[in-house]
């Protein structure tokens, strides 16, 4: 009499468990290790597509993106760290909090470099014309990565469930999670 | 024969005759329809439709048990990190979830739950009725409890558990700095048991003041009784403190309010403010049940009534008012002005004076007492030692400069095991050996009872009590690893191999219970010769409770027989007889003095608390991912509300017939 | 590592000795009372009669007063209730006695707590003495210290056992601790509020010395970063500068001025890295430089991959920053 309710009860666990795993498991890992760097299997070479450089000037061209960032966009930790240096790098100085200023905006449908990771990767990577600097060699690419993934968030491109919340400061707009997606539309502005 | 499968197709309704009344003991015919009436339905759906709250309780109980397991384990890998500075076995991530889910798992899902769950088996026995008021609430709660256990589990499992502390402060717990939905699962398994408490708290409240035997004055009803009433009142106030703060969290990081954001105007404070409201008298919701379990323990295994009954049920509730207006101990660190500080210093070192009340009382009984030196005594005994400790490091705690020293450090991690588990931990496994042949009609060994204790006693001491000088040399709490060469070296390793030995006691206590399940010696009614209500019946008890309702004359009514009559002749009253035994009919008493007042018609077993309860599961996990679930969610909830209320047509036929003719 | 006080019982200031001087107070009165529960408790169960279950109860008790009784326990609980007023009397006492610090002449400082770092920011009358530092306080014997406290994200806690009780850096939040050192020594302090994955290696040192080689410490510190000297040291600060380093990093003198971590102007004068969790040992710079996850999971600077000779480099120029 015991045991049916016990062996009923053990299996709706088991299928409520591996119903939440297919999501829960990967946007809530927290890999600390730093990615390996993968120098045996080199990556093709471009130019710095811009005058301007944080610090000194590196002269070294950038490496292409590996990949198209699987494993950040999915991932809460690195969407929220990507949220935090976009915050210590002054990503703001130029787009503000995703309207635009000086740089355009990160919120809407207009993406004149591309919206898919990779192409924002090497946008931040190898700078833009016009103002945006090149940012590679200054920061890691583990460090890129988590920024793309926020700078999509910033247009909904993200689940809601990893995109970040509201941050501990002045609020300029909704928290990247309640935004409606913005379907990238290529071109120029 | 015909007529008992009759009766066993269909519970609480017996063919012919159609007006048995219950008075007559056990083996007449009237005590089986009583039986039938009461018994839970077969099979797996009548498992799950159980209203009986002695098959709510147990099952309660185990879970809870099972929790503490699960707890206890947590803090075991916890330890064996700790043991050499600088180990590798847990990283930090891990560590920091561990140290989350033995906290939470042991204040909200084990240390609070248990103490309902024995409540709500012990009181309507104690108190002489057949039930808890509102049993399918009591249902409810029980299932919403385990889901929301159940769900924190899974997302452990998952990896994903929550890693802020048991208290998760803001902004470390807020939308910025804690990212996904772990702190979520946290703030939502808030909700599920707080729900569930806040529940027993109601059935608790009304249990005791409303279904009493005749002739149980509210200054004749057990002293355990008092400490449950107590507890729930102090239930229905501070838990709604923490669902408002879990709720801001959630709403904080699901839909961007600013309740903890200070650039817009809100408050980290805040959040210290509430969570502290709610979270000083939880630790007194855990140990007033457990002075509770001592004042039904002493005074059996010392042969004479307690001693100072008045004082003590004073001193229970002095300790409830006092124990809100504590909180800000726990924020002496933060820049509160300092003399509103002192405030709270004179509050909790005063509310150790209605405790001292109590344990003075106790060794007076005991002094004047014969004693019987079982192992529910033991246990006793051992609350005396530790938690009188680990109340006398709280009163150092109280006192704001040296708060300010140890604050936050493993001085607080001993403080707070020895109270939690000298005052409440080992009463509680006193309770569980002093009622276990209650529930299940066997004793429990008392060799593997004494060994149980022992181990449990040294190694709590080993375990804990170096924590003392880890805190004043400087080791702060919640750290996944430490460096060497601090001098904390020994001190942690040695604190490890205690926790082995508590370990091996839990595990004797486990195979203590499962073996006497079949191997312990039959127990009588009433093993231990004890004087209140519950041991006037079988054990186990019979699904009825009683076949005939005592009625009670003192407060030790098995002590006190009833006295004759004025005349010389056999007492007036000793039972009530009378009320329905084919359906499920209980006496209301006054609240005061327990006289007579109505016939009330309780509910026949019914699945849909269960189902109600996974409708507000859907809700509740649910709204963790989007706010548009709490509009969704409610459709289901109202379908089975609307359900569970639904008069049906047979059971109210008979309580009319009831009515109109008794 | 350095080796260093940190013991609540050791204090070496006037704000942990008054509360040392309460502890022994009330450990003492603790003491006192615990015996005496456990010694009543001795004697009722040593005295008491034994008896099992089936010996009838004692029911004299109802009915008839215990008069005696009731004395015994009124008059513990009033000797408690008396030892309980005392304690609080020394406790509000000795709030008293650590507001009452003397401040004068004190020093200024601000600490602003980040994960997992304390930023130092010593605080002079004239704007171009003031100077920042991190995770390690050099103050002078003998002079009050006043700290202002303030977190950049979450909330942390301040606490150098021998010197004071901890204070909360809150966001959002100002606080003040008031402390004076009245030995050389150095004594060590550790984060005391949960604070996220590395809450446990957030150390930092306060370092006690005589005013004048404070005054010598304080006037290095001003100095900034002077020009490195051809050859390595200049290579290294050109990878410093090139590489993500001054991304965060500040060394005052050069065009690094990020605050994003820890200022390096004077990185080499510090006894540990990454607070307190390592040595400052060039070989220890390395490890941390090369992947500081390995010595601080979940810390937030960046692995930086360099070829031997670079980074060689970059740690003998950083070892310069004196």
């Amino acid at each position: 009499m015991r045991t049916p309710p016990l062996r009923m009860a053990g299996t709706a666990v088991l299928a409520l468990a591996s119903s939440l795993a297919l999501c829960a498991c990967e946007r809530e890992m927290r890999r600390f290790e730093t990615p390996p760097d993968n120098r045996a299997a080199p990556r093709p070479e471009a130019p710095r597509t811009s005058a301007l450089q944080p610090a000194e000037a590196r002269s070294d061209p950038v490496r292409l993106p590996a990949g198209n960032g699987e494993g950040y966009e999915d991932n809460a930790y690195n969407v929220a760290q990507g949220k935090r240096l976009y915050r210590w790098f002054n990503c703001a100085g130029c787009h503000a909090q995703g309207g635009g200023g000086m740089g355009p905006a990160l919120i809407d449908d207009q993406w004149r470099y591309g919206s898919e990771p990779a192409q924002v990767f090497s946008t931040i990577m190898q700078g833009r014309p016009n103002g945006m600097p090149s940012f590679g060699g200054h920061l890691s690419e583990d460090q890129v990565w988590q920024l793309t993934a926020y700078v999509r968030s910033m247009s909904g491109q993200l689940r809601k469930d990893t995109a970040p919340g509201r941050a501990d400061a002045l609020q300029a707009n909704e928290p990247e999670a309640a935004r409606d997606r913005e379907p990238a539309r290529p071109g120029a502005k | 024969m015909n007529d008992e499968r009759a009766m066993q197709q269909q519970p609480g309704r017996t063919p012919a005759p159609p007006h048995l009344k219950d008075g007559p003991g056990p083996g007449s015919p009237e005590a089986a329809a009583l039986d039938a009436t009461w018994r839970d339905p077969p099979g797996l759906l009548g498992w799950l439709a159980a209203v009986n709250h002695k098959a709510i309780a147990r099952r309660f109980i185990v879970t809870t048990f099972c929790f503490f397991v699960a707890g206890g384990l947590l803090a075991f890998v916890m330890r064996l990190q700790l043991a050499r500075p600088g180990a590798r076995l847990v990283g930090p991530d891990l560590y920091n979830q561990l140290f989350t889910m033995h906290g939470s798992t042991m204040m909200f899902l084990f240390a609070v739950p248990v103490m309902q769950a024995v409540a709500v088996y012990l009181l309507p026995l104690m108190l002489g009725t057949r039930s808890v008021a509102f049993p399918r609430l009591n249902a409810f709660a029980y299932w919403i409890f385990l889901f929301g256990g159940l769900m924190l589990y899974a997302v452990f499992a998952l990896g994903a558990a929550p890693d802020v502390g048991w208290f998760s402060y803001v902004p470390l717990a807020g939308p910025d700095y804690s990212p996904g939905k772990r702190t979520d699962f946290w703030a939502q398994m808030i909700t599920f048991t707080e729900l569930s408490a806040l529940l027993e708290a109601i059935v608790v409240i009304t249990t005791v003041f409303k279904l009493r035997a005749p002739g149980m004055a509210l200054n004749r009803i057990p002293l355990f009784a008092w400490a449950m009433l107590v507890t729930a009142f102090m239930v229905l106030f501070a838990m709604p403190a923490v669902m408002l703060a879990s709720t801001t969290l959630i709403t904080d990081r699901l839909v961007g309010t600013h309740f903890y954001n200070p650039a817009e105007g809100g408050d980290a404070v805040l959040w210290q403010h509430l969570f502290w409201f709610f979270g000083h008298p939880e630790v007194y919701l855990i140990f007033l049940p457990g002075l509770g379990f001592l004042s039904a323990i002493i005074p059996t295994f010392a042969r004479r009534p307690i001693f100072g009954y008045t004082a003590m049920v004073l001193a229970l509730i002095a300790t409830a008012f006092l124990a809100f207006g504590l909180w800000v101990h726990h924020m002496f660190a933060v820049n509160l002005p300092e003399l509103g500080k002192s405030f709270f210093t004179a509050a909790s070192m005063l509310i150790a004076i209605p405790s001292a009340v109590q344990i003075f009382c106790w060794i007076a009984t005991l002094c004047s007492g014969r004693l019987d030196f079982k192992t529910p005594l033991l246990f006793a005994l051992g609350f005396f030692f530790i938690l009188v400790l680990g109340g006398l490091t709280g009163i150092m705690l109280a006192s704001v400069p040296l708060d300010l020293q140890v604050h936050d450090s493993y001085f607080v991690v001993a403080h707070l095991h020895y109270v939690l588990i000298g005052g409440a931990v080992f009463p509680l496994f006193g309770a569980f050996y002093y009622w276990y042949p209650k529930i299940t009609g066997r004793l429990m060994s008392e060799r593997l009872g004494r060994w149980n204790f022992w181990l449990f006693f040294v190694g709590f001491n080993v375990t804990f009590f170096p924590m003392h000088l880890l805190g004043l040399r400087g080791m702060p709490r919640r750290v996944y690893t430490y460096q060497a060469g601090l001098g904390w070296d020994t001190l942690n390793l040695v604190a490890t191999l205690g926790s082995w030995i508590i370990a091996l006691s839990a595990l004797l206590f486990v195979v203590n219970a499962l073996r006497s399940l079949r191997r312990g010696a039959p127990a009588g009614p009433n093993p231990w010769g004890a004087g209140t209500l519950e041991w006037a019946t079988e054990s186990p008890p019979p699904p009825c409770n009683f076949h005939a309702i005592p009625v009670v004359h003192g407060r030790d009514p098995l002590w006190e027989p009833p006295r004759a009559a004025a005349d010389g002749g056999p007492p007036p009253f000793t039972h009530v007889g009378g009320l329905a035994a084919h359906t499920r009919e209980l006496l209301a008493t006054t609240v005061l003095d327990a006289r007579p007042d109505l016939r009330v018609n309780f509910p026949d077993p019914t699945i849909w608390p269960l189902v109600s309860a996974l409708a507000v599961t859907v809700l509740f996990i649910g709204s963790i991912f989007t706010p548009w679930a709490v509009v969704w969610g409610s459709i289901p909830i109202a379908i089975a509300l609307t359900a569970w209320f639904w008069p049906r047509r047979a059971e109210t036929a008979v309580h009319l017939r009831l009515e109109q003719g008794p | 590592m350095m080796d260093a006080l940190h013991d609540v019982l050791a204090p070496f200031g006037p704000q942990a000795g008054h509360v040392r001087g309460l502890w022994t107070l009330t450990l003492a009165v603790c003491t006192v009372v615990f015996a005496a529960v456990l010694a009543a408790l001795l004697v009722a169960l040593l005295r008491a009669q034994r008896a099992g279950a089936e010996s009838a109860p004692d029911l004299s008790s109802l009915g008839r007063p215990e008069p005696g009784r009731r004395r015994s326990v009124i008059a513990a609980v009033a000797a408690s209730t008396l030892l309980l007023l005392a304690l609080i009397a020394a406790s509000i006492f000795t709030d008293r006695a650590l507001a009452r610090l003397s401040t004068d002449g004190a020093l200024r400082l601000e600490v602003t707590a980040h994960q997992w770092w304390w930023e130092v920011r010593y605080v002079e009358p004239q704007v171009a003495d003031s100077f920042m530092t991190a995770n390690e306080i050099h103050v002078p014997t003998g002079r009050p210290v006043i700290v202002t406290l303030k977190a950049d994200d979450v909330i942390h806690s301040f606490w150098v056992p021998s010197l004071a009780g901890k204070k909360d850096l809150i966001p959002g939040r100002t606080a003040t601790l008031n402390f004076r050192a009245d030995r050389d020594g150095i004594y060590r302090g550790q984060c005391a509020e949960f604070c996220g994955s590395q809450h446990a290696l957030m150390a930092f040192f306060v370092l006690a010395e005589p005013p004048e080689r404070y005054a010598a410490w304080a006037a290095a510190q001003r100095r900034t970063a002077g020009e490195p000297a051809e050859g390595q040291p200049l290579r290294g600060r050109e990878i410093f500068m090139r590489s993500s380093c001054a991304m965060c990093h500040a060394i005052d003198g050069t065009s690094a001025q990020a605050v994003r971590g820890p200022n390096l102007t004077h990185l080499a004068s510090r006894g540990t890295l990454a607070a307190g969790s390592l040595a400052n040992t060039p070989e220890d710079l390395r490890r941390w430089i090369a992947d500081p996850q390995q010595v601080k999971p979940g810390s937030y600077m960046p692995a930086t991959r360099l070829s031997s000779e670079d980074m060689d480099a970059l740690v003998g120029y950083l070892q310069t920053l004196r």
